[in-house]
């Protein structure tokens, strides 16, 4: 049999994690539906890995080097905001003292 | 770095991200889960840095800077942002996201040998091609249809800054930040239209590879996410925000698929289905289909089926209500988003903590879809110190009104709308509703009788057992909690 095609392998690991994703985020408590919208928009900065690759590979093409660059900022804006924002709201949760 | 250490560490970070969010099913829990998430993140970002192949100093410097920039912009906001206006600030984030899957995708196009997507002749894999053409499209709706919720959420500007804009301008602003539906002729044709247009554009650019192409698909795809969002009102914000989530999911898989990383790829599947669930699970909650929600318009034509004949509402004071407070065994409080409006969680909470001195016992009602999104009330209730153990969703507490002496509604309407249960012609009607009725008095607190989002009249404001208090949400709460001091 010939080696599968790489994008296979990719679709194989995107339709598994749908099925994780679908089954950890029913999961969730109702009452943190907010921190998870800010948490996943933190984790899905995690598109930086493109913007760095842009950025840090120096091929030349400066124009690529610059839409790398702006996709590191953006995306930094996202990690930081995003993850920070949802530690302020968890903190706020208590149980009576 | 080897690409196969690279790929290793890249797992864990996937797997961090899946334990970030399983985290979240309880609140104990969730605190270690977003500090596993921050140690997932700097990790993708740390194999990412030590696997490119010759960096200069000069691309470290550069990417340092942009990180430092952009993190410092984006800490200091999380840090500084009011919960109330937490719906905005997500919808701001989602925006980012989409956008720079734009520049991801623009910059694999410029510069493929990078991003290892060439095929031996020289000219770049159709397979990455279509990847990155859908990452792009799927991104560029994201951020315009982001920006245009943010704008319905905010609402407008604070006065010092409004200020500074010229009026024209500002006129545009106000447009489009109204959070009443906008509602073109042939909308659904146009939008159509436009979405075959970039499904033609997406075929051509992968057989061309051509840069203006994929410029022109990108500007109609930033189009289109605008189309989309202005027909839909504000108080439809809660499905909005989470099908914008859900996408900015969808375009970060699809620039993995370019990138050939499957922790990209997971990680998007996992904040794709994320917001696919909180759409879906809103929907439910207002008994509509996500179609309906999505082609937009509501509240705007359903005119108030005005009943014939006299209706008397018993209106009554702050003291009033303290009084029937002070004698209940129990009260539910029902909060909306006049709540959030009014920033009266912290009102609440003192009426909270005054009652509960006095012996009574005090519970919160949340309907899935009060507020502006998803689990907006929780987090606010949160704000003001009010223990998450005494706030309970729909299904746990609904049968609890029948015990109840006093239910409070604070800002809230069509949530608690009998109709949606009794009447079978009102287009709330099969939506799950508080039965907030069932308890011996109910209390509401709005600024006037006006009807709530879906245009309908609530006939509760009409019964003997209901007394409406008129007024700001905060400044009723303040003197309810001043009239039950002796």
């Amino acid at each position: 049999m010939e080696a599968v095609d790489p994008g296979i392998v990719n679709l194989i690991v995107f339709v598994l994690a749908i099925f994780v994703g679908y089954y950890v985020v029913w999961s969730v408590t109702p009452a943190l539906h907010t921190p998870l919208m800010s948490v996943t928009n933190a984790i899905s900065s995690v598109i930086i890995v493109g913007g760095l690759i842009a950025t840090g590979a120096g091929s030349g093409s400066a124009l690529a080097t610059l839409f790398g660059l702006l996709a590191v900022i953006l995306a930094s804006v996202n990690i930081f905001g995003g993850f920070r924002v949802t530690a302020r709201m968890l903190a706020m949760f208590r149980k009576r003292s | 770095m080897s690409a196969n250490l690279a790929a290793l560490g890249y797992l864990v970070a996937a797997v961090c991200f899946i334990l970030a969010l399983r985290g979240l099913s309880h609140p104990r829990t969730a605190r270690p889960g977003n500090i596993i998430g921050m140690a997932g993140m700097a990790l993708a970002i740390l194999v990412t840095l030590l696997s490119l192949p010759r960096p200069g100093a000069l691309a470290y410097l550069l990417i340092l800077a942009g990180i430092a920039a952009g993190g410092g912009i984006g800490y200091l906001v999380a840090q500084r942002i009011q919960m109330t206006a937490m719906p905005q600030l997500v919808a701001a984030f989602h925006s980012l996201v989409g956008l720079a899957a734009v520049f991801v995708a623009a910059a694999a196009l410029l510069s493929p040998a990078d991003f290892h997507i060439l095929r031996p002749d020289g000219a770049i894999k159709t397979a990455s091609l279509l990847e990155m053409g859908l990452g792009t499209i799927i991104g560029a709706i994201t951020f315009t249809g982001s920006v245009i919720a943010w704008g319905k959420l905010q609402a407008r500007f604070p006065r010092h800054i409004e200020e500074r804009i010229p009026e024209p301008v500002l006129r545009v602003f106000r447009l489009f930040m109204r959070s009443a539906p906008i509602l073109l002729p042939g909308r659904h044709a146009l939008n159509a239209g436009i979405a075959a247009a970039i499904l033609v554009l997406l075929g051509v650019f992968m057989a061309s590879e051509s840069g203006w192409v994929f410029t022109l698909m990108t500007l109609l795809a930033f189009a289109l996410g605008v189309l989309l969002i202005i027909p839909i009102g504000g108080a439809d914000m809660p499905v909005v925000i989470s099908m914008l989530n859900s996408y900015s999911g969808w375009a970060a898989s699809g620039i993995g698929f370019t990138l050939n990383n499957p922790m990209l790829i997971i990680t998007g599947a996992l904040v794709g289905s994320s917001g696919a669930i909180l759409s879906y699970i809103m929907c439910r909650a207002m008994n509509r289909s996500f179609v309906s929600v999505i082609l937009g318009g509501f509240g705007e034509t359903a005119a108030a089926a005005a009943e014939e004949g006299e209706k008397t509402v018993k209106q009554g004071s702050p003291e009033d209500a303290a009084f029937l407070m002070e004698n209940a065994q129990k009260v539910i409080v029902v909060p909306g988003y006049g709540m959030a409006v009014a920033q009266a969680q912290h009102a609440v909470r003192e009426l909270f903590d005054t009652l509960t001195k006095k012996g009574v016992e005090v519970k919160f009602a949340i309907h899935p879809v009060a507020g502006r999104m998803p689990g907006h009330m929780n987090v606010l209730l949160a704000e003001a110190n009010i223990p998450y153990d005494v706030v309970h969703e729909l299904e746990e507490i609904n049968n609890e009104f029948q015990t109840a002496d006093v239910a409070y509604v604070i800002g809230a309407n069509d949530i608690t709308n009998p109709a949606a249960k009794e009447d079978a012609n009102s287009p709330i009607y099969g939506m799950p509703v508080l039965d907030v009725e069932k308890a011996k008095a109910v209390i509401f607190v709005k600024r006037s009788l006006a009807p709530g989002y879906a245009g309908i009249d609530n006939p509760l404001f009409y019964r003997p057992n209901t007394m409406m208090v008129f007024g700001d949400a905060k400044k009723v709460t303040e003197e309810i909690v001043r009239g039950l001091d002796p």
